[in-house]
């Protein structure tokens, strides 16, 4: 469903990712793990058309889409949750969701502020409260229904589990999960390795730019030297 | 040994949350000492507090007697305390060597001339820090090409530049290669070793932090909660519960209910 | 008490047309992160418009209010067209190039609206219905006075029933906080933007066109306008409309009972409280930190020495510059010395926004303070020409101590619009203070001393004092004070923790910039043998940015390109009718084409040659 072949991305004459490929099956859950700086964000900023010099071929939805715009690529049902939850602090709950707001698609899963309201329940409770207001946790609880209110096939989720209590790590575990049943397909960026065992089907290990590992997690335990190598455990 | 560093009390909080609350720590001369803790520990608040960024609600610092709190950060810098980022911060404009003169020119006072050639000026101890941290290859490169592990060690060679007595580095591996953080390490407490300057650093990768520091400090929620040396510390129930973990989030979570 | 409270109904009903014009600055400003010049001329082609619908239907109530509507309608659709050729293409460009863009079509409206309505004043007739005088506690007050007061309040709540109740409000409002994600969520920013813009633009011409039973409506009305409307929104913080609205009422109502005690303050105080607004609130009084940033922009490559090459090029031109009074005719000297004034004056002001990070609007300002002390120094000290022309540029350096010291404390955007107000403090005074200034008149007989009367000598004289200040203020940017101001900009907290008094620094920096730029104003006032208030006026200092911003401003050469080309353009487009609009269209095209300046080109061109990478 997403195919991406040598992906080169820069930030002014820095070159930051250099030959990416990595894909997304149809309800496939992929971790894309590397430690700070490795690239992981630029990657997905890459894929949803937010960074602007790059090269090489991503494929969504039988189409190339590199070089479009961000709102075109999201309107072909691909969401992106970025890192630091970019939350309109001054718009309140019901605000943010709105934003985020398309029409549904036939081919996903359609999602309202009622049925996400259930599955966050403390955002709920919050619903004309200000962004600002909310904790950490509730924040990337908003920034992903936000997302979802797009109601997209694909979703870029990246570092859910950064900077966050354990007990809302937990939650977002469990999101996710909820996320493939509904039949979503979900590409994390992720630092811990157990927290992406648990969520996801396969893992790509990206570092320096480069593609390091490509894989199931079975794999991985059996090459222990690569996560020793190229994560922070 | 004699203490560089002393920090009584330290406490600090924003809008009514208590992010330190009553640090108390000394740093021997020539120590190499960690600073760990989960996100939002108040690590970075605490060395905020060190350098002048902050100022603490009570406690007092002082570096070699000299107390250090209500001054500006420019005039710490000036008693002997370097820093590195956690974010790097480096004059993307300028190239590597020029970064590391501009630290020279401000710490021989020469920043009001207006007719000398910049960049003439204290090239060979320029080059002699960049030569400490490897660097000197890359002397003419800009600053804005640089690889993030570089614009690392660059910044540790500007923080050395006024020789200063106390470095405070903020998860200076953050970003960088296995290889490259150990090597980086090494390095510091290779500079460590000569003598002269003692460090206070965070970090998150423990195999860093076990393999380098001389002695560990452990904040959870503001508060000191553990000191000792590595294997101290790796035992400690209490650490491994609020920030070493049994190795899953998940079991991590179950020993909090 | 009755003409108290008279006075205050004044200041309300001034205070509706400010608010429209500067919310609509505030939303554009808020939405699209560009500092909009053009805004005041949307502003008088509502007015014009206004005068000419009303006229048409004259007399009936209906047909009044429904041309004023039309006038605004008509000002959006000429938002959204130059939004769409124009704007939509230099979103990404440094902003200071947006803010010349706009600029050019301030010039390209000016004669424009000459073209159509010509250069006579138009008085229109009053509103029908409303034209008359209510007693209220025994004063008259207009009737169209209190309708108004009330349209200001009607308005607010429109905006805010549309930003609070409508989808299309609730994207604009998060595309404030943060535009690029908006556009991660399936919105299109491109329309986002041309919506903001054209509601932007309908406000501006609503106000203008609500003017025309109150004032004649005329050719200065944009230029007039547009900086008390950037005062406004500076003090409700930029992209608040209801900060915009308080400032607004704020500034009105004061100026109506300020000029009660003191009538010359009008020119001066809205830029006074503005001063002290953000002296105390760096962001204004609704902004939030952040809201003075424009778009990122990507670093700079380090300072290179010239290479042997270009040195030996520019030693040719300095050499053929020296030489040109042997066999030019006097005219041509003339017009060398005025390039050399510009010149230094685009070198000192390159010297504070490329090198130092600070950009000024109002840099005329020093320029001016530099002409007038000179001028002044002549007149009431009787010092001769020489040492006229240190006194000058001292008291440039003193204005600059004085208002530096206030500027250096914020940046972006909020600093910018405080040395605008700075100039404009400065302008108000000379034009104000007669017996002092010679207010309007100016100061005439400033020429040079005896043996220094000739042009080409005078060339000489100029070409000593402008060639040597640039070669100075060049030594500085390579100097320690200047790499570290540049440090200063390029990272603080770097500059900070190596032990930089940033501040001081910067404020040094400002005072040195302003010392050039008066002594470029000495050499000024001496060839032209007189001192007018325009020399401190925004014109000058828009003049100042375009001849930076012509010439690229991250390049040392920039400057001195921009100012060659910007003084000899101008010398040979102001002989043509409709200069402007040929000179708005030069603007346009060279940012629209280089985006990077004259230099940018330049080397662009230059590596294009050698088969590099582009």
């Amino acid at each position: 469903m997403l195919d991406v072949k040598n992906l080169g991305a820069w930030y002014g004459r820095a070159q930051i990712l250099n030959g990416v490929s990595l894909s997304v099956g149809e309800n496939e859950v992929v971790a894309l793990m590397g430690r700070n700086g490795a690239g992981k964000s630029t990657t997905m900023k890459s894929i949803m058309g937010l960074v602007r010099h790059i090269n090489g071929t991503i494929r969504y939805a039988e189409r190339e889409v590199q070089g479009n715009t961000p709102h075109a690529i999201c309107r072909l049902g691909m969401g992106y949750v970025p890192e630091d939850r970019r939350i309109f602090g001054d718009l309140t709950i019901e605000e943010n969701l709105e934003v985020g707001r398309r029409e549904p698609r036939p081919d996903a899963p359609e999602w309202t502020q009622e049925h996400l309201f259930e599955l966050f329940p403390n955002l709920a409770e919050r619903r004309k409260n200000l962004g600002k207001q909310l904790s950490g946790g509730e924040q990337q609880m908003l920034t992903i229904a936000r997302t979802l209110m797009g109601n997209p096939k694909l979703v870029l989720l990246d570092e859910p589990s950064e900077g966050i209590a354990p007990v809302i790590v937990e939650q977002m575990a469990r999101v996710i999960a909820e996320l493939k049943r509904e039949g979503l397909s979900v590409l994390i960026s992720e630092q811990n390795l157990h927290f992406a065992r648990i969520v996801s089907d396969r893992a790509f290990i990206i570092e320096k730019g480069e593609m390091r590992f490509e894989g199931s997690f079975a794999d991985l335990d059996e090459n222990p030297e690569i996560s020793n190598t190229y994560l922070a455990v | 040994m004699t203490n560089v560093l002393e920090v009584r009390n330290l406490s600090k909080s924003f809008g009514g949350v208590q992010a330190v609350k009553d640090v108390n720590f000394d740093l021997k001369e020539g120590e190499f000492l960690a600073l760990i803790g989960p996100n939002g520990a108040g690590k970075t608040t605490c060395f905020n507090m060190l350098n002048g960024y902050l100022k603490p609600n009570t406690g007092s610092v002082s570096l070699r007697g000299q107390a250090l709190i209500g001054h500006p950060p420019r005039k710490i810098w000036r008693m002997g305390v370097g820093r590195t980022f956690q974010i790097t911060a480096t004059f993307l404009s300028m190239t590597v060597v020029e970064n590391v003169q501009m630290a020279l020119i401000s710490y021989h006072r020469r920043v009001f001339d207006l007719f000398s050639r910049a960049t003439r000026m204290y090239v060979d101890e320029a080059m002699a820090l960049l030569e400490l941290v490897s660097m000197q290859d890359q002397a003419g490169r800009a600053c804005s090409e640089l690889a993030y592990g570089d614009l690392k060690r660059l910044e540790l060679a500007i923080a050395l530049a006024h020789e200063p007595a106390l470095l405070l580095m903020d998860e200076p591996t953050a970003g960088m290669a296995p290889s490259e953080r150990l090597a980086l390490m090494a390095l510091t407490a290779e500079i460590v070793a000569k003598g002269g300057v003692s460090v206070v650093f965070t970090e998150h990768d423990m195999d860093v932090v076990f393999a380098h520091a001389h002695r560990i400090l452990v904040l959870n929620r503001g508060e000191l909660i553990a000191e000792g040396t590595g294997s101290e510390i790796r035992t400690n129930p209490l650490v491994q519960e609020v920030y070493l973990g049994g190795g899953s989030v998940f079991e991590a979570e179950s020993a909090h209910a | 008490m009755g003409f108290y409270f008279a006075q205050l109904l004044t200041g309300l009903a001034n205070a509706s047309s400010l608010f429209l014009i500067a919310s609509g600055l505030s939303i554009i400003f808020g939405v699209t992160r560009i500092v909009n010049f053009a805004h005041g001329s949307f502003y008088m082609v509502g007015a014009y418009l206004a005068y000419t619908l009303v006229t048409h239907w004259s007399g009936s109530v209906l047909g009044f209010w429904v041309s004023v509507i039309l006038a605004a309608m008509i000002v959006g659709v000429i938002g959204l067209i130059i939004e769409l050729t124009i704007l939509r293409r230099i979103y990404h460009a440094p902003e200071l190039f947006q803010l010349v863009a706009t600029f050019g079509v301030v010039l390209i409206f000016q004669d424009g609206t000459l073209a159509i309505w010509g250069a006579e004043d138009l008085l229109g007739p009053r509103a029908p219905g409303l034209d008359s005088a209510v007693r209220i506690m025994g004063e008259p007050i207009p009737e169209y006075d209190l309708a108004l007061i009330a349209i200001g309040p009607v308005v607010l709540l429109a905006i805010w029933l549309l930003f609070h109740k409508t989808r299309w409000g609730v994207l604009v409002r998060a595309a404030t906080q943060d535009r690029e994600m908006v556009g991660a969520l399936g919105v299109n920013q491109a329309w986002l933007f041309s919506a903001a813009f054209v509601l932007g633009s309908f406000l501006a011409g609503l106000g203008g066109a609500l003017q025309i039973p109150r004032e004649a409506v005329s050719l200065q009305m944009d230029l007039s306008i547009i900086g008390e409307a950037f005062v406004v929104v500076v003090i409700g913080g930029m992209g608040s409309v209801s900060g915009a609205f308080v400032a607004a009422v704020l500034i009105s109502v004061l100026n109506a009972f300020a000029i009660l005690i003191f009538p010359q303050i009008s020119i001066v105080l809205p830029f006074v409280i503005m001063a002290i607004v953000l002296i105390f609130r760096p962001h204004g009084l609704f902004g939030k930190p952040g809201s003075e940033k424009g778009a990122p922009e990507e670093p700079d490559q380090p300072l290179a020495l010239m290479d042997q090459k270009s040195a030996m090029v520019l030693m040719a031109a300095l050499l053929v510059l020296a030489l040109s009074p042997l066999f030019t005719a006097d005219f041509t000297s003339v017009l060398m010395v005025d390039v050399m004034v510009a010149t230094l004056f685009a070198v000192s002001l390159h010297f504070m926004m490329g090198v130092g990070g600070m950009v000024s609007f109002g840099h005329a300002a020093y320029f001016g303070v530099g002409a007038y002390g000179a001028a002044m120094a002549v007149k009431f000290l009787g010092l001769g020409m020489i040492s006229a022309m240190l006194f000058g540029p001292v008291c440039a350096a003193i204005a600059a101590l004085f208002f530096g010291w206030f500027c250096v404390r914020l940046s972006g955007v909020y600093l910018a619009m405080l040395t605008l107000a700075a100039a404009q403090i400065l302008w108000g005074v000379t034009f104000q203070w007669q017996e002092f200034t010679g207010g309007d008149d100016g100061i005439l007989g400033v020429w040079p001393a005896k043996w220094a009367s000739s042009d080409k000598v005078y060339f000489y004289i100029a070409f000593v004092l402008c060639i040597g200040g640039i070669w100075a203020l060049r030594r500085v940017a390579f100097s320690p004070f200047g790499y570290i101001l540049r440090g200063i900009r390029d990272s603080q907290t770097r500059a900070e923790s190596i032990g930089i008094d940033t501040r001081f620094h910067q404020w040094m920096g400002f005072v040195l910039a302003g010392g050039f730029a008066g002594l470029a104003g000495v050499v000024f006032a001496f060839s032209k043998g007189s001192v007018f208030p325009d020399s401190l006026g925004i014109a000058l200092s828009i003049d100042g940015l375009i001849m930076v911003l012509l010439g690229g401003i991250h390049a040392l050469a920039g400057p001195i390109l921009g100012a060659g080309a910007f003084v000899l353009i101008e010398d040979w487009v102001t002989r043509l009718d409709y200069w402007r609009f040929i000179f708005g269209a030069i603007i346009l095209i060279v940012v629209l084409v280089a985006p990077d300046g004259i230099a940018g080109g330049v080397q662009r061109l230059l590596r294009g040659l050698k088969g590099g990478r582009a």
